[in-house]
This record gives structure tokens, C-alpha cells and sequence, in this order.
């Protein structure tokens, strides 16, 4: 019963990290009831469980997931969906649309749109397979595309969503934040977008620094000062900015009347899926949901939050 | 350089080697991680006057798609030596030394690596020898073992590797290139330091069943030595990308905290 390391400490590959009841969790092997690392990271301990945070990596999908990826081809009634990493992934029309729907999938989405799904399967056999029957998955429409390690994503969504939500607040934007390391962002003004993107680069940058939310406050807060003063003699920028708030304040449906298949692929399922993904993972997924949650019905996701 | 001349010995009257190394000391050896920004990981090595840089893409989709291996990714090794590595010019196109190499180093690395949680995928090493003065192939284990770890692949272990060869009829460890042409054999080894397996072992030229054994012996302490080599220049690459490290020892139980949730719990519930 012992333990060959520090809180937090920089493992590499094949050092001894725990010996006797300990279990082996993530980024570790159990070798003759010794754990070592396999990866390079921040070695944890909790409870008996023994655990490496990886800081490089690239994304392997999980069932449960949200990913946001780019269609990149349609094939009869599936599209095939870029995530990254390996593992190209497919979305089933079935899983996507409501029926019936038109044998032309490509009315719905092509080649091209960024969107918003879950991981529903993925095992050794085939996958990984993706679904947009969940709230708040859709299309993206316009907005950007950031791409982001993998293994920093945990630190962008911060605990409980705590720093994509300040994030959020400071900016007054839309994002998704998928999974495997693409960050969807919406922003009223490119300076805002400017801003968004240099918040999570630093994030990145810094993942395992301390008070790093905090920190990242108070940078947004002085920028958004800036901006705001630059902005306010010159009066192009500032409508723009006015706008905003109305704008999120119906996002959904605004979008929806743009685009032919939102009513069919998303409204339906925004009931039962939320204490699910609750319960699920904690931490990540309410981020998520909350960034499109929030505008809509504060109230329950509060409500659902706090359970 | 003057490749052609033989050198009147490999040991001088005073047990020492042409480049003044005792028989047991190795070159003077500087590794970097993360030396290339493309690539996944990356690392370099130099070894007295080698000089190799290896990258790591991947796991990533693997074309041409027939070798998709259905239980475990494909080891994809590239090695190939630069035309100015050696004095003489290298015809660039891939000689049959550098598929066999490349296929050696391959088999070296393989039994370290966790493939098995990447089917279908390809993890592709790239080696390139920029200057080549001796021992390439172990320099280059030494280097893409670094850069397989720095792009984030499971492994059991860092694979260090050490030629050993004869000359004069003693046993020397780290071969130059000298040594290497004119010495009487040579065995080039790699291993996994906890459990001393060995992953690599070639020979070429003879030796006696006892100058095996003794020169295997050499191999595994020196392997130990590069090991921690190894392992100090990966941890000084991850502390460099995180300088403000320092400050975790300030307030570390607001930051523990933070952290311990975003990162822990997550992932934690999807072994189960």
C-alpha cells in the first residue's frame, strides 16, 4: 500500500505510480497489482482510484458526447460527419429527422454545415455513430468553427460549466463546446469573436494553472471595456452590438425559420433528455446544454441544476 | 570529415576509445520533446554527431484502407536518412536499409505501445536522419519513443535503445561511426526498463557466447542511464509548457479543486 507520487505531478510512461489496493483508472495499467502510468500528465488520486489527466491527445469519442463536426459527405440516408480524430463519424437520418422525411437527405443538411450531435454508440465493432435528438442539437448556423486539444476541454467548460457560463456572460455570445475539441462561436461583433478566441486560446494555453477562470474574468472585463469604448463614437459597430440581446433572446426560433429542417430535427425532444444528461456527467454536459438552454426557459435548467 | 581513413586504432595504448570515451561511457546525448509544432509529438535527439528528429501523427485514419487492423491501430514507421546525413551524397529515393530499419524500429516500439485502443486507426512515425555518425537506428528508437509519448499514445513504457559492439576485441558501448566500420560487430538493443525486456536485439559480426551475454549486460545498464535521460527530458518539455507551474505550491487547494472536478469526475464515470 503505498503511493510514488505527488499530487499533480508530471508522470511519464511506465513510472511506478501506486502499489496494493489501488485501482486503475485512465491513463494508468495495472501490472502484477502495481499501477504505472502509460501517459505523459498530471497523475491524481482519488478515493483508491488512480488516475492520469493527459495534457496531449487526440479526441476518441465517448458515448455521451457532444461533438460538434462538419458534414462531409451524404450517403444515401446517413451523412458523414468529420469530428476529428480517427474515427469519422455517421449520422443516420433516422436519428436526425423526424419521419417521414424526404429521400433527399441533403434538403435537410449537406456538405458543409457544422453541426451539433451526441455520440449515441461507439464500440470496437463500428461508430462512431451520432444522433441530434437532444436539445439543443441542430445545425450551427453561421458563427465560426474554433479548434482546440481535446484534452483542454474539460478546463473550457470549467466545473459545472463555471467558466464557459462566465465566459458567456462576459461576451454575450452563443458557443457550443463539443467534445472533441471544436468550439462553435457566434459573436455579435469581430472584435467580441477576437476577444472569444483569444479567451479560449489562453485557456488552452494555460489549462493546469490555477485561478485560471478568474484570471480570464478579468481580462474579458477589461477588453470588453475597451471594445466598448472604441466602439461607441463610431456608429457602425454599436447597433450592431444593441442587437444583440434581442437577437438571443429568440435564437432558436430565428434560426429555425432559416432553415427548412430545424422544426423537425430539434424542438421535439426537450423534455426527457436533460435529467439524464445531469446525472450522466455532472460537470460537462449542463454547460453545454445551458448555453442553448438558457435563453429558453431559465427556470427549469435552474431547477434541474440544483438537484 | 574524412571518412576514409582508418584510424591506426580503435583502443588506444590507454584503454581509451578514438574519440577519447572510455569503453562503458556513452557519447554526450541531448533529447528535446516538442520540437516540431505540426506534428501530434515530436522529439530529437542528439548523439555525439547524430542528429535525428522524429514526429508522431496520430492515431489518425488510416489510408490505404486494406491495412486497417481490426483489433489495434497500425504502426506506421518511416525512417529515412537525409541526402547530406553522410558524406557521400544518399540517393534520396527509400534504400532496402531503410524499409529494413524502419520495420526494426517498428517491432522495437510495438510491445510498449497500447494500440489496442485504437482499431482502425494508424499511428504514423516519421524519422528523419538529419546527420548520421553511428548508431542511427538506436538514436532513432531513442527519439520516436519520446515523440510517441509527447503526441499522447499509451505506452507501457519509454523504450530506451544502445548499440554495443566490439573492437579491438573489447567491448564497447555506443558505437561512433568509426567503430561501428571498422570494429569487429556490433549489437544494437532496445528495452523496457521495468521489466528488462528486451524489444530490439541485432547482431552483426561474432561473438562469443560469454561476450554476448557480457555485451546484453552493458546494453541493459546504459539503456537505464538513457532511460532517465529520457524520462527527464519529457518531464522538462511538460514543465516548459506550463511555467506558471510555481504558483500551484501558492494556492494550490483552490486550484486543486477547480481542477480535480473538471477534469476527474468526467472521465472517471465513463470507465465505469
Amino acid at each position: 500500500m503505498a503511493v510514488y507520487f505527488q499530487k499533480r505531478e508530471v508522470v511519464v510512461p511506465g513510472q511506478l505510480l501506486a502499489e496494493g489496493r489501488y485501482r486503475a483508472s485512465y491513463g494508468t495499467y495495472d501490472e502484477g497489482g502495481k499501477i504505472y502510468s502509460s501517459l505523459v500528465g498530471l497523475a491524481e488520486l482519488r478515493g483508491n482510484t488512480v488516475k492520469v489527466v493527459a495534457l496531449e491527445g487526440v479526441y476518441i469519442p465517448k458515448e455521451g458526447d457532444l461533438v460538434v463536426g462538419t458534414i462531409t459527405i451524404v450517403a444515401g440516408n446517413n451523412w458523414k460527419v468529420d469530428i476529428g480524430g480517427p474515427y469519422g463519424a455517421s449520422l443516420h437520418a433516422n436519428n436526425a429527422l423526424r419521419r417521414p422525411y424526404s429521400d433527399d437527405i441533403s434538403e435537410y443538411m449537406d456538405i458543409g454545415d457544422v453541426i451539433a450531435a451526441e455520440v449515441i454508440a461507439f464500440d470496437r465493432g463500428g461508430g462512431p455513430f451520432l444522433g441530434m435528438k437532444g436539445r439543443g442539437l441542430r445545425v450551427l448556423q453561421g458563427g465560426m468553427v474554433l479548434r482546440v486539444s481535446p484534452a483542454k476541454i474539460p478546463r473550457i467548460i470549467g466545473r459545472r460549466g463555471s467558466m464557459i457560463n462566465m465566459i458567456k456572460d462576459h461576451l454575450n455570445i452563443q458557443t457550443m463546446v463539443g467534445q472533441n475539441g471544436r468550439i462553435w462561436i457566434r459573436a455579435p461583433s469581430t472584435e467580441v469573436l477576437r476577444l472569444a478566441i483569444k479567451a479560449f486560446r489562453t485557456i488552452e494555453d494555460q489549462a493546469h494553472t490555477s485561478k485560471l477562470t478568474d484570471r480570464i474574468s478579468e481580462m474579458l472585463a477589461e477588453e470588453m471595456a475597451k471594445i466598448k469604448g472604441s466602439s461607441e463614437p463610431e456608429e457602425e459597430v454599436e447597433p450592431e452590438e444593441t442587437s444583440v440581446p434581442d437577437e438571443e433572446a429568440i435564437p432558436d426560433t430565428s434560426e429555425d425559420v432559416e432553415a427548412e429542417p430545424e422544426p423537425e430535427v430539434v424542438e421535439k425532444a426537450t423534455e426527457e433528455p436533460e435529467p439524464e444528461t445531469v446525472t450522466e456527467a455532472e460537470e460537462e454536459k449542463p454547460a453545454e446544454v445551458e448555453v442553448e438552454a438558457k435563453e429558453e426557459d431559465e427556470n427549469k435548467n435552474e431547477e434541474v441544476t440544483e438537484e | 570529415m574524412s571518412p576514409e581513413v582508418k584510424p591506426d586504432f580503435l583502443i588506444s595504448p590507454e584503454g581509451l576509445r578514438v574519440d577519447g570515451r572510455r569503453v562503458d561511457e556513452m557519447r554526450p546525448i541531448e533529447l528535446k520533446v516538442g520540437v516540431l509544432k505540426q506534428a501530434n509529438g515530436s522529439a530529437s535527439i542528439r548523439q555525439g554527431k547524430t542528429y535525428i528528429i522524429a514526429g508522431v501523427y496520430g492515431p489518425r485514419e488510416l489510408h490505404p484502407r486494406h491495412l486497417t487492423l481490426n483489433d489495434r491501430a497500425y504502426l506506421r514507421v518511416e525512417y529515412r536518412m537525409a541526402t547530406f546525413s553522410v558524406p557521400d551524397r544518399k540517393r534520396p529515393a527509400p534504400s532496402r536499409r531503410e524499409k529494413e530499419i524502419s520495420m526494426v524500429i517498428a517491432n522495437a516500439l510495438k510491445p510498449a505501445l497500447f494500440l489496442e485502443e485504437f482499431p482502425k486507426a494508424v499511428v504514423d512515425v516519421f524519422i528523419q536522419v538529419i546527420q548520421a555518425d553511428g548508431g542511427t537506428r538506436c538514436a532513432a528508437i531513442n527519439a520516436a519513443s519520446l515523440a510517441l509519448a509527447d503526441a499522447g499514445i499509451p505506452m507501457r513504457s519509454l523504450i530506451p535503445a544502445v548499440a554495443v559492439g566490439k573492437a579491438d576485441g573489447k567491448l564497447l558501448v555506443d558505437l561512433g561511426d568509426e567503430e561501428d566500420k571498422y570494429g569487429q560487430g556490433d549489437v544494437p538493443m532496445a528495452i523496457m526498463p521495468p521489466t528488462e525486456e528486451i524489444t530490439l536485439l541485432q547482431q552483426d559480426g561474432s561473438f562469443t557466447r560469454e561476450e554476448l551475454q557480457e555485451a546484453m549486460q552493458m546494453g541493459i545498464n546504459s539503456c537505464k542511464y538513457l532511460h532517465e535521460l529520457q524520462k527527464e527530458a519529457l518531464r522538462r518539455a511538460y514543465v516548459k509548457k506550463a511555467p506558471e507551474d510555481g504558483n500551484d505550491d501558492d494556492d494550490e487547494d483552490d486550484f486543486e479543486d477547480d481542477l480535480e472536478t473538471d477534469l476527474g469526475e468526467a472521465e472517471l464515470m465513463e470507465d465505469e
